[in-house]
């Protein structure tokens, strides 16, 4: 299954909910794509929804990364919501799980970017 | 594979596409030897990052080199080899990601994976490229072998 994307605005903040898989090839790029697009249209309080996303390879990884520090880079906050356990476990076993905001709901995610 | 085959091999092309199969082949492999569903993905996620090691760094998708893919059973193992026809790469070059400085690199986290799925992984320069070698230990009620029980 590739991956999808679709974006929605709750009280001032992107929720971008994303399923399927994040691998080399076209799952990385419509994230990089995404994140990109949003960046360029302002909207700088990002989080994404990984509750749907199944499968992330070590490109899909570093695509995380990218978003993060692209985000960073220019200003904005980027959020991880909604975790499935294999991707917890790889964000823990990269220590990546440090270095990102990962939330379990979505009141509290939006909430936090106040 | 089927369970009562000793070892299979595939000749693939350095594509996406290559990335993708190899990875299918795993997880019918991995399945079709009884390992559990967290081993499996995990074996499936080795040959994943060890295939796009070969297919980009390796064969640098050149049209006219090629990948070979090989899965055997030997006694309470699943021995993975992927070969590429590429320069082969420095390991010492490789930065651990798990450094702090390295934590927000964009890449170089495909072999630290594969350690961490498989229990011995082994990467060699051949005459003609770089083997990668994954094993990983059968446990449970297959280990030992189902053609020993047949």
């Amino acid at each position: 299954m590739s991956m999808k994307v679709g974006s929605r605005q709750v009280d001032g903040v992107t929720i971008v909910d994303c399923s399927g898989r994040i691998t080399l090839g076209e799952g990385s790029v419509i994230l990089r794509d995404t994140v990109r697009d949003l960046l360029g249209k302002g909207n700088k309080k990002i989080v994404l929804n990984l509750q749907d996303v199944n499968y992330i390879d070590s490109s899909g990884i570093g695509e995380l990364v990218s978003a993060f520090t692209t985000t960073k880079n220019q200003g904005g906050e980027l959020k991880l919501l909604n975790l499935t356990k294999k991707v917890n476990d790889l964000l823990q076993i990269t220590k990546l799980y440090t270095v990102f905001d990962v939330k379990d709901d979505e009141a509290s995610a939006v909430k936090s970017f106040k | 594979m089927a369970m009562t085959e000793q070892r299979v091999s595939y000749t693939l092309d350095s594509s996406l596409e290559t990335i993708d199969n190899a990875e299918a082949k795993a997880t019918r492999v991995a399945t079709e030897l009884g390992f559990p569903d967290d081993e499996i993905m995990q074996i499936s996620m080795a040959v994943r990052e060890g295939a796009v090691n070969a297919v980009l760094h390796g064969n640098a998708y050149a049209p006219d080199k090629k990948v070979t893919l090989a899965f055997e059973r030997a006694g309470g193992d699943l021995i993975i080899t992927i070969r590429d026809q590429g320069r082969g790469m420095d390991l010492s070059k490789i930065p651990n990601p798990l450094a702090p400085e390295n934590l927000l690199k964009t890449s170089g986290r495909g072999i630290f994976l594969m350690r961490s799925f498989m229990d011995v992984v082994e990467i060699r320069p051949t005459a003609t490229g770089t083997e990668l070698k994954l094993i990983k230990h059968v446990h449970g009620p297959t280990a030992g072998g189902k053609e020993a029980s047949q």
